[in-house]
């Protein structure tokens, strides 16, 4: 009995192995290689910085990575305005506006991306507004703004009410009440949904793909051009990719490593 | 008269938001979809698209590609999501972690990775169907496996015990307790695998050697040459996705958010 108990377990750790295996073999693998001075994966060749002193000297890489980082961030931070004070209302709103805007606000989570940018530009251009800076920020707030609802909604949902209600009546404004005694029960919906929100715009390809300014790259639209046209793109470009990949890796494993050891910490205050 | 302060006034930006940017658009793809160049309605389009036959059986191939590669990753995730729900683990959420880490890397990047990887091995270029195959589970893995895990570490424990105390073995009590009760999460893990492995044609334009079109792909090929087809087959997807959606019961909020609420 103990003996099939054994095996069944080992089984079960060797399959999960395996599924773990399959998951991180083609970033490990680019890894090993980004420390390694070839442009072709396979072929041998001595340890060298070369792909990130390639990636770290290359304008356009550096602008493209600039980019990026910044329209996550200018991005989100408008949809996490833009949605909290969305939830905000919807909240308070009458039963038949609060389900009419909570339905108009799922199209964008549910619809698939293509559909939704497709017909961002065509309304774009059918309403004579050329694409810019502002248009791609608009594609990127139409995909994340409702996920950021959906992460304060819950965080309304359990806030004592009273404590508005008192806030007035002891002579705050609304504003102020708003401010000090709303917001502070529901930041942590705030945060998850910015945080939310900056990986959805930096995951994206499609939306921006259709509605950037001419010229405009990102990680996604540079990497995405680079291997598929395959025009005038050396195996330097390339392999700086590895490099790409490797970094931001190790920044989301010590991300989830520190925010991992922040909440254990929390728990052994508690 | 001064407009007195509610707090259901703050929803009226996003209100105004989703009107210009969410409904308008809908309204201008609906239109073009039923219009032909002169901006005369027609169902033209419609049958035009459906009477070709080199599109259809792109359809075809793309519905395929989708349905395989929705199956593989149920039979894949299914058993870690088990595997980890079940196990006796005190911080078992930092294995099932690791499950979601790499979804954190950009999209772009990881299938470049799995390109490269491709490419090692020689099948990039030579095997486009399986490539596309491999990248695609590659890629929405983790979306199958948390909606599933989810589902199953909500099922009371006192469930299994008092089947097990009546004399079910593991088997029955599998098929009678915890695969139905996890049918919820399974239909969003389905919903959220099959609808971009239709349509996210990043996939299989980096690993497929521009030789796989998957029906989101032709949405790219009309918006150079007529919006009229784009928006009618924009229009198909969108009837697709709320079908799909409302048959496989509506999505579950606290299930997709794609990881960040663990």
């Amino acid at each position: 009995m103990n003996r099939k108990h054994l095996l069944l377990d080992c089984c079960k750790a060797i399959f999960i192995g395996l599924v773990l295996l399959f998951l991180y073999a083609p970033i490990l693998l680019l890894a090993v290689y980004s420390f390694i001075g070839t442009d072709i994966i396979g072929t041998s060749g001595e340890f060298s910085l070369v792909h990130y002193v390639s990636l770290f000297t290359d304008p356009k890489v550096l602008t493209m990575i600039g980019n990026t980082i910044f329209l996550a961030l200018a991005s989100a931070a408008l949809s996490t305005i833009l949605g909290t004070l969305g939830a905000i209302g919807m909240y308070y709103s009458k039963r038949r506006t609060k389900t009419m805007l909570g339905a108009v606000s799922r199209i964008p989570i549910i619809n698939a991306e293509i559909v939704t940018a497709l017909a961002l530009a065509i309304a774009f251009v059918v309403c004579a507004i050329p694409k810019s800076y502002f248009t791609l920020l608009v594609g990127h707030m139409v995909i994340s703004t409702p996920f950021v609802v959906l992460s304060v909604m819950p965080k309304l949902k359990q806030m004592d009410n009273s404590l508005y209600e008192a806030a007035l009546d002891l002579g705050a404004s609304p504003a102020k009440a708003l401010f000090r005694v709303v917001l502070p029960q529901i930041i942590p919906g705030v945060i998850s949904g910015f945080m939310l929100a900056v990986t959805l715009s930096l995951d994206d390809y499609i939306v921006t793909f259709y509605t950037r300014p001419n010229g405009f790259e990102t990680i996604s639209t540079y990497v995405f051009n680079a291997t598929t046209r395959g025009n005038a793109q050396t195996a330097e470009t390339l392999s700086s990719f590895w490099a790409l990949t490797t970094i931001i890796f190790i920044l989301i494993l010590l991300i989830v490593l520190i925010s991992n050891l922040v909440g254990k910490k929390k728990e052994a205050d508690r | 008269m001064r407009l007195q302060f509610s707090r259901k006034m703050l929803g009226i930006p996003y209100a105004v938001f989703l009107l210009f940017f969410v409904i308008v658009p809908m309204l201008v793809i609906l239109f073009y979809a039923f219009t032909d160049k002169e901006l005369h309605f027609t169902f033209g389009n419609f049958i035009r698209f459906f009477s070709d036959p080199s599109k259809l059986s792109t359809i075809a191939y793309s519905l395929v590609i989708a349905l395989i590669t929705t199956v593989i990753c149920l039979a894949i995730a299914y058993p870690v999501a088990y595997i980890l729900a079940r196990s006796n683990m005190k911080r078992k959420f930092v294995l099932l972690l690791l499950f979601v880490t790499p979804m954190w890397i950009n999209f772009v990047l990881r299938v470049n990775a799995i390109r490269e990887l491709l490419s090692w091995t020689g099948l990039l270029g030579e095997a486009n169907y399986f490539n596309t195959i491999f990248g695609m589970v590659y890629d929405f893995l983790p979306f199958m496996i948390l909606p599933i895990y989810t589902t199953l570490l909500k099922i009371d424990h006192s469930l299994y015990e008092a089947s097990a105390d009546l004399g079910a073995g593991w088997s029955k009590t599998f098929t009678r307790i915890t695969l139905p009760l996890s049918l919820p999460g399974i239909m969003s893990g389905i919903t959220m695998v099959f609808l971009p492995s239709m349509t996210n044609y990043v996939v299989s334009d980096m690993l497929g050697n521009s030789k796989v079109t998957i029906i989101g792909k032709f949405i790219y090929e009309y918006f150079g040459s007529n919006w009229h087809m784009g928006s009618m087959v924009a229009l198909i997807l969108l009837i697709v996705v709320f079908l799909t959606t409302w048959l496989t019961g509506g999505f579950r909020e606290d299930e997709t958010v794609r990881g960040a609420n663990i």
